[in-house]
This record gives C-alpha cells, sequence and structure tokens, in this order.
C-alpha cells in the first residue's frame, strides 16, 4: 500500500512536469494565434481584443496555472480550427483508438505468447527455427507497411473487408469490430514479435537455472515444469513490456489510422499539427502523457505483486 | 550451433544492406532516370525493362525514386543517430560521472522522456518547428537523446567505481581527462551496438513521420513519403507500393541482423 501512494505520488511530479514542458513548449514558439485566428487584415485594436479574449496578454505563469486547473477539470480550451471544445472534440474519437489499442493489445498476447512457449518449448527444432525466422522478417516490417500488405491481402485477394470502408461504432458495432480486425492486427504484429522474443530468451534463460534442475530431479514431468515454473518467472519480464508495448502502441495507431483511413484521435492530431491549432495538439499531447504515465504506473504496480522482491 | 547462426546474421545484413545500399549511394551521382522528371505516357507504368521497377502515378521511374529517395531517408538517419548519441553520450557522461541533484533532475525528465514513444515525441517537436529535412532529423535527433543518454550514464556508472580509473585519479588526471580518454573508449562496445539500433529506429521513425505527411516535404522524396504516395495507388499500381516498402524492410532487416552478429559481442 505504501508502495502505491509512493508511486502515485511520484506519478503526479510526472504528470506536473511533462505538462509544464508540453505547455511551455506551444507557449513559447513563435506564431501569434490570435493573429492567425483573424488573419493577417486585423486591426491593432482586434487584435488586442482577441489576445485579451484568449487570455494572451496575461503573465506566462498565471497562464500555465489557468491552463492546468482547466486541464485537471477537462476542459482543455476551444479549437481554433473546429470553434468546438477540445474536450468534447476528443472524447468522440477517444473510443475509436481506444478500441484498435485495446484489440492490438489483445491479438499480440494471442499472438506472442503461445508461439514464444511454443518455440521456445520446441527449442532447437525446425519449428523454432522456422518461428524465429519468421519472428525477424515480422519485425523489420513497419507497422504502415504491414497495414499496406494487409489490406493487399486480405481486402483485394481475399476481399475480407472494404479498404477505407469504416464502419463507425454506433452504426453497426459487429461491422465496426469486424473492420478494426485488421488495423489491429497490423499495429500487433510487430509488436508481437518484439514480446515473442523476450519471452522466448527469458524462457531459455530460465531452462538453465537450478531451481529447474531441482525440479526435474525430483521427478517432476518436463511438462509440469515448464509450465508451472519456468514460465511464471519467465512472464515477469514480459509483463513489464507489456506496458512499455501499450504506450507504444498510441504512436503505431496513429499511423495505422492513416493506412487505414479511420477517424481516430490520430487524424485529429496530424490535420490539428498541419493546422497549428495548438488547444487540440496539447490536449491530445497531454492525453497521451497521461495514458503513458498511469500505464507505467499500474506495470510497477502489477510487477511488485508478481514479484514482491524488487525494489523501487 | 550459436555461433555459426550468429555469423549468418552478419552475412545476411551485409548482403541486404548491401542491396539497399549500393543504389543509395550510386544515386547520389547517377540514376538510369531523373527522379523527378514526369512522363504522362508512362503513367503507372508496371515493370518493363526499360522501368525495372515500373513508374509512378505522374510517370517517374520507380527506381531513380528509390535511389535518391534511400539517400534521403539515409541522410536523416545519419544525421540524426549523429546528433542524438553525441548528445545523448556527453548528457551520460556528466550525469553518471558526477551524479547529484542535477543528475536526479535530469534523469527523472529522461525517464518520461523515454517513456514516450520517440515517433509521438518527434511528432511533438515537429509541430513545434515545422516540417522539411532538417527539422525532421532535429526533432528525432532529439527523441533519441533520452536512450543514449540512459545508456551511457548505466556505463559511467559502473566503470567510474573500476580500479583504474582510482588509479588515473590518483595519479592526477583531471576529471575531464577522465570521463572522455579513460573511460569513453570502453563505452565503445554497448555504444556501437546501439548506434546499429539507432540506425533502425531513426530509419523507422523517419519513415513514419513522412508517411503521416509531416516529415520530408517535396520535392524531397524519401522512402516513407513515396510509401504514403503509392498507398493511393496501390490498386492500380501494387508493384510501386511493394518495391518501396519492401526497400524499407531490407534496410531494417539489414541493420538489425547486423547488430545481432557476433562479432560485436
Amino acid at each position: 500500500m505504501k508502495y502505491v501512494l509512493k508511486k502515485l505520488l511520484s506519478c503526479i511530479i510526472t504528470l506536473f512536469i511533462v505538462s509544464f514542458l508540453v505547455f511551455a513548449a506551444f507557449a513559447l514558439i513563435p506564431g501569434d494565434p490570435a493573429l492567425s485566428k483573424l488573419g493577417t487584415n486585423a486591426t491593432q485594436a482586434a487584435l488586442d481584443a482577441m489576445r485579451h479574449k484568449m487570455g494572451l496578454d496575461r503573465p506566462f505563469l498565471v497562464r500555465y496555472f489557468t491552463w492546468l486547473f482547466d486541464a485537471v477539470r477537462g476542459n482543455f480550451g476551444n479549437s481554433y480550427s473546429y470553434s468546438m471544445p477540445v474536450a468534447s472534440l476528443i472524447l468522440d474519437k477517444i473510443p475509436i483508438t481506444l478500441t484498435l489499442m485495446v484489440y492490438s493489445m489483445i491479438l499480440m498476447v494471442v499472438i506472442s505468447v503461445p508461439a514464444g512457449v511454443y518455440a521456445s518449448y520446441k527449442e532447437d527444432t525446425p519449428v523454432d527455427r522456422v518461428i524465429q525466422i519468421a519472428n525477424q522478417i515480422v519485425m523489420a516490417i513497419p507497422p504502415f507497411f504491414s497495414g499496406i500488405l494487409i489490406t493487399l491481402f486480405f481486402g483485394i485477394v481475399l476481399k475480407l473487408f472494404t479498404p477505407g470502408g469504416f464502419v463507425s461504432l454506433n452504426a453497426n458495432p459487429l461491422k465496426f469490430l469486424g473492420f478494426m480486425f485488421f488495423p489491429a492486427l497490423a499495429v500487433a504484429l510487430p509488436k508481437s514479435a518484439m514480446v515473442f522474443n523476450l519471452l522466448y530468451t527469458s524462457l531459455n534463460g530460465e531452462k538453465k537455472k537450478d531451481y529447474v534442475r531441482t525440479a526435474y530431479s525430483r521427478g517432476n514431468r518436463s511438462k509440469t515444469v515448464f509450465f508451472s515454473h519456468m514460465l511464471k518467472n519467465a512472464s515477469i519480464p514480459t509483463i513489464t513490456f507489456l506496458g512499455m508495448a501499450f504506450a507504444d502502441m498510441i504512436a503505431g495507431s496513429i499511423i495505422i489510422e492513416q493506412v487505414f483511413g479511420i477517424p481516430g484521435l490520430g487524424r485529429i492530431l496530424l490535420t490539428s499539427i498541419q493546422n497549428r491549432d495548438y488547444p487540440v495538439v496539447t490536449g491530445i499531447i497531454m492525453l497521451i502523457a497521461v495514458t503513458v504515465i498511469i500505464s507505467n504506473m499500474i506495470v510497477d504496480i502489477i510487477y511488485k505483486i508478481v514479484d514482491p522482491r524488487v525494489d523501487a | 550451433m550459436r555461433s555459426k547462426k550468429r555469423d549468418f546474421n552478419f552475412i545476411l545484413g551485409i548482403c541486404l544492406l548491401a542491396i539497399t545500399l549500393i543504389p543509395a549511394f550510386v544515386g547520389l551521382f547517377w540514376t538510369p532516370y531523373d527522379p523527378e522528371k514526369m512522363d504522362y505516357s508512362m503513367k503507372l507504368a508496371g515493370i518493363s525493362i526499360r522501368h525495372i521497377y515500373g513508374c509512378d502515378n505522374f510517370g517517374r521511374d520507380v527506381f531513380s525514386r528509390i535511389m535518391s529517395g534511400s539517400g534521403i531517408t539515409l541522410l536523416i538517419a545519419v544525421g540524426t543517430v549523429l546528433f542524438g548519441s553525441i548528445l545523448g553520450t556527453v548528457i551520460g557522461c556528466f550525469t553518471g560521472y558526477y551524479g547529484g541533484l542535477i543528475d536526479e533532475c535530469l534523469m527523472r525528465i529522461n525517464d518520461v522522456a523515454l517513456a514516450f514513444p520517440s515517433l509521438l515525441l518527434a511528432l511533438v517537436i515537429v509541430s513545434l518547428m515545422g516540417t522539411g529535412k532538417y527539422q525532421v532529423m532535429l526533432a528525432l535527433g532529439l527523441a533519441f537523446i533520452p536512450s543514449y543518454a540512459r545508456i551511457v550514464r548505466g556505463e559511467y556508472l559502473r566503470i567510474k567505481n573500476l580500479d583504474y580509473v582510482k588509479a588515473a585519479k590518483l595519479a592526477g588526471a583531471s576529471d575531464m581527462r577522465i570521463m572522455f580518454v579513460h573511460i569513453l573508449p570502453n563505452t565503445k562496445t554497448v555504444l556501437f551496438s546501439s548506434v546499429l539500433i539507432g540506425f533502425n529506429n531513426a530509419i523507422l521513425a523517419e519513415a513514419g513521420l513522412s508517411f503521416l505527411g509531416i516529415g520530408v516535404q517535396p520535392p524531397d522524396a524519401s522512402l516513407g513519403r513515396m510509401l504514403s504516395e503509392a498507398q493511393a495507388y496501390m490498386f492500380t499500381n501494387p508493384s510501386y507500393v511493394l518495391f518501396t516498402g519492401c526497400t524499407i524492410v531490407m534496410l531494417i532487416l539489414g541493420f538489425s541482423l547486423l547488430s545481432k552478429a557476433k562479432r560485436w559481442q
């Protein structure tokens, strides 16, 4: 419990630092949001009025704390280009991107864990070697290219889905999930290659340890030793990686959304970057930061539960 | 068995890199066609003897474009890795050697930055600085600093308590001399393999950014940029998208096999 509180505290401090850095970065860049909103022929008086209305004429720290207190309450200001609150803009898209991420997470575990366990169980057999080679190749395929390959193969050759035919969740949940399977696969594949590698290496590392030899010498069947002793120990680094992979999947999803034409958070982030719509960009970045930091905290806590020897 | 497999990594890695790097270097001086020359009669032409990889939507020769595109991708990768590794090494040196409050603060920020996917970090930096070849290099370089800083710092923490460093200190060597003359050469094994992996990540990240349209801007064409253009025409001319994508895969596979080769261990 003390550990959880300690983690929570350090989590809040980290978030504070991140929020300050993000805000400072976007507040200090050249360019005047009032000018870009009103256009270059605006009069000086109109500009001053707009700056006052947007709160740009106040001192930096005042602006930061106002922004922070608003942000904590879920108010990220108004988007410049969509002229609607950033929060509702983002909130609309969260289910789409979140579905993609959770879906990919599930696929990643479903693909990599059995493959890793099986390959390690069959170490140094032809099956193992084939899986190894396939793994090397999958790891080298960037997610956007695997997305394109999946579109070509499943969409055009096998005609299992319509490329670019995104169906919204409210329109048809079943079709939505069916369509999302393919982008999720594209996000999951490179990551599952990494999970596979990690699990495989740590399983093979366990094989040489004393406790495994002891377990064998006590007459346990090799399957029992493998699944109930080794797998448990080998899963610890994998769990940590899964947490990191979750953070990475945000980046993966943003790219894959572009490949498959999914109107999620990634698309808004990209258009906002191109339009220099900073309230939206800061809002989404803060959302991602919170997700990353919280998922890391959860991983640390799970790690502690699985392996109480860990000191932090 | 194991050593044989590792050497196989080295040979295959070199072969794959030769296939991709030689055309890229040749492309700096000569390409079969002008990569920017448009020829509408050849629009989206398939594979032929004159255009071995076919043509794109403007009738430009894909092979020539891949040759010059890989050059830009590699240029960005080299710039990124140099920038990130040099600054990261310097930060890692000082924080690892001196420790203290600054180390504490910098590593806290470092941990946060590391937890962030480097592509997202680069995305933030690009959105602050604008798009283009050099901006991408700077953005990715900055995004790569934390990982190098962490690696080098770890090495310094380990090495600074070794006997030979203590001896150098007793002999009156200055901190700077110990840091850069005595310790730095001993981090080279670790640095070398992380530089190779860094190449990989840089190619991947650049391709990702350019694919999203916020990396390299036309008329410059990097592999990621070409892939995003090719994606729109993958139904009519799949060879364009396949050749471009495979070049990226071969580059990444080549570097990752090379970094796993036995002779660096």
